[in-house]
């Protein structure tokens, strides 16, 4: 079981992964082009001048407005990214594998940044199930979504602490972490993939054409 | 996903009534599906699938904010309960359904684009909003007063039936209100090759014919060569753009347009209006094709800012006591004019005290977006759907707001009345007429 999860499923997880997300952007490229206005609104300038006022933290009026929202979203997304690239345990299986390395995380602090992200998906839970507005738009799928990105972490931070069984927890483990990857490009966890997207041409819209500001 | 929980006081809007029940469940599968295959594309499929349903949006939107953050009223749930129920079930909806969805989109939601500033994707909800609007409209679903504006526009160009008689009598009796200023003003018609042509939208000659009054006071003491033309695309509104009938609204861009060709002016400056600089500038072009006008077009607070700050209009006497503003939404957060408005009214206001939020964050007047155009039905919840400004009004002290923009002039008069601020509303040039130096040679 270990072998095939860690070994050809990986590999299948990659391949949808990457796959899907060329697809996805790709299907989302072409459509943008039956439309008169995506394109021709399009301007590097103000792409990134709404994501540099979007990805980092208080750069904007409404970050500001809500501090907490802002911190635990920042918190929760950066080391939700970082944390299994960065990851001793990951590095060590890459180089085994294909003898590539990197620089990786100090052990503890990689098992904090675990808990954040756990702490994080706490905290949105809490969000879906106390504010009225969240809690209207929130059906079966948000929870699923929040399960499929919780589950790799919850499971990583047990494996890593060898709390009990640690040989299934690090099956379910690396099956959570490869769920988790085909599910991004098919899912709205791809805000991972459109975010830039998005951003790119409210901001060009914004600024670019109507010679105002998204921030 | 549980359906909204909506409390609403009945209203009788009696197209929407009666078109609802004529409509068939093919008809409506048809027009849900032939609009969003065939006029939305990559936008639209991306926003619901990036749209995390976090609801950061709900903050953004006055109509929550002012009924005490009722969760019908927020941004995401307008989505919620129109396109991805559209999307989900692939346009087999009821009538019932398609009203509610023109009730929110119409009537609920005036597409100021305020909560895209404030999702952290830059989703456009408004678009959507003109999306359901859109579907709405070409299912004949669209609230009855704002339905006769449109009529109005495809019959005569113009959105408040004005006859093409009338529209000549008044430019030429407001001439002679604007020659009271200045004796020797004149308001030019048709004159070819002039450097500016003037539009104005439909409820200038109807009912505030004074502006063109002012105007030609303006123009005189600026030593502007402008022109109005005498003929129909005089007028520079459009309420088929809000209706979602953009066949009409791309008519209506496409005469003004052809108006200010035909009379070979090098720009076209149009008076205090923000859903109509939209149509002109971004709306209609785009969905000709054109991209962009095809003569430049310039909004009164731009012109007046040039004015000013090159010195053809001179300050005499600034408005006295303390005096604040809206930022209509369609100049100000969707056109950039925010400096500007705030650079004429320091120069022609002694006391100018801004307001918070203000510029491009600044809330809607509530009565944009075509929404004060859905009439006296939907009046009451228009007004109280907008608490929110009157304390932000309030708070500032001003005897006086200046509204640069026709819509918010209407909908912040209904809002100052409802909530006894006891504050004036006015147009920037009746600000600037009194504040204006008139030159000896120019004098009565």
């Amino acid at each position: 079981m270990y072998e095939f999860v860690s070994g050809p499923l990986v590999w299948i997880a990659f391949i949808i992964f990457i796959g899907g997300s060329l697809y996805r952007i790709y299907y989302m490229l072409s459509n943008s082009k039956k439309e008169t206005v995506v394109f021709p609104h399009m301007s590097l300038e103000h792409s990134l001048a709404s994501l540099v006022h979007w990805v980092i933290p208080f750069n904007n009026q409404y970050m500001r407005k809500r501090p907490i929202f802002t911190i635990v979203s920042f918190a929760f997304h950066i080391c939700l990214v970082f944390t299994p690239i960065f990851l001793l345990a990951h590095v060590i299986l890459l180089d085994e594998s294909w003898n590539i390395s990197w620089w990786s995380l100090p052990e503890g602090v990689a098992d904090w940044m675990t808990i954040i992200v756990i702490a994080g998906c706490i905290f949105f839970l809490y969000r879906r199930l106390t504010d009225p507005v969240v809690k209207n738009v929130t059906d079966g799928s948000d929870y699923l979504l929040l399960a499929i990105t919780a589950l790799p972490f919850i499971t990583g931070f047990i494996a890593y602490h060898q709390l009990f069984a640690y040989k299934t927890i690090l099956i379910v483990h690396i099956l959570a972490g490869e769920i988790m990857l085909i599910a991004i490009p098919f899912t709205r966890l791809s805000h991972m993939l459109f975010f830039v997207f998005t951003r790119a041409y409210f901001g060009s819209e914004q600024g670019h054409v109507k010679h105002s500001k998204d921030w | 996903m549980k359906p909204t929980i909506v409390k609403r006081e009945p209203v009788v809007d009696d197209a929407l009534d009666h078109c609802a029940t004529k409509l068939t469940p093919e008809q409506i599968e048809k027009v849900v599906n032939e609009v969003i295959d065939k006029e939305t594309g990559g936008r639209l499929w991306t926003y619901v699938n990036t749209c995390i349903h976090c609801g950061l949006c709900a903050e953004a939107c006055q109509w929550y904010l002012s009924n005490d953050r009722d969760v019908s009223y927020a941004p995401v749930t307008k989505v919620k309960d129109t396109i991805w129920v559209m999307l989900e079930k692939k346009g087999k909806v009821d009538a019932a359904f398609i009203k509610r969805c023109s009730e929110i989109a119409h009537t609920e939601c005036n597409v100021c684009r305020r909560c895209g500033m404030y999702c952290p994707f830059g989703i456009d909800i408004a678009y959507m909003m003109m999306v359901v609007r859109r579907i709405c409209a070409k299912l004949e679903m669209v609230p009855l007063y704002l339905q006769d504006t449109v009529h109005s526009h495809a019959a005569t160009m113009n959105q408040m039936w004005v006859k093409p008689d009338e529209w000549i009598d008044t430019l030429q009796w407001q001439e002679e209100e604007g020659q009271g200023y200045v004796p020797s003003a004149r308001l030019p018609l048709e004159k070819e090759g002039a450097e500016v042509m003037y539009s104005v939208i439909g409820p200038e000659p109807k009912f505030l014919a004074q502006l063109l009054g002012n105007i030609t006071a303006i123009m005189k003491v600026a030593n502007i060569d402008w022109t109005m033309p005498a003929t129909a695309g005089w007028d520079n509104s459009n309420m088929a753009m809000y209706s979602g009938d953009f066949e009409v609204m791309a008519r209506v861009e496409r005469l003004h347009y052809e108006t200010a060709q035909r009379l070979k002016v090098k720009k076209i400056v149009m008076g205090e209006c923000g859903h109509a600089f939209r149509g002109a500038e971004y709306d209609g072009p785009t969905w000709m094709g054109w991209m962009r006008p095809p003569i430049p077009l310039i909004h009164a607070i731009s012109f007046y800012y040039d004015l000013i700050i090159s010195g053809r209009i001179k300050i005499a006497k600034k408005a006295e006591g303390p005096i604040t503003v809206q930022d209509p939404c369609n100049v100000i957060r969707n056109a950039g004019l925010g400096k500007k408005l705030r650079y004429i009214m320091n120069a022609v206001c002694e006391n100018f005290v801004d307001v918070t939020p203000n510029d491009r964050h600044n809330y809607c007047c509530n009565a944009g977006g075509g929404v004060i155009n859905v009439g006296p039905p939907w009046k009451k919840k228009r007004v109280q759907g907008n608490r929110i400004k009157a304390e932000q009004f309030k708070r500032t002290g001003a005897h006086t707001i200046v509204t640069p923009c026709h819509n918010c002039h209407s909908g912040i008069e209904d809002i100052v009345n409802t909530y006894k601020l006891g504050m004036h509303v006015k147009f920037f040039s009746e600000i600037l007429i009194e504040a204006m130096e008139i030159p000896e040679d120019l004098q009565p």
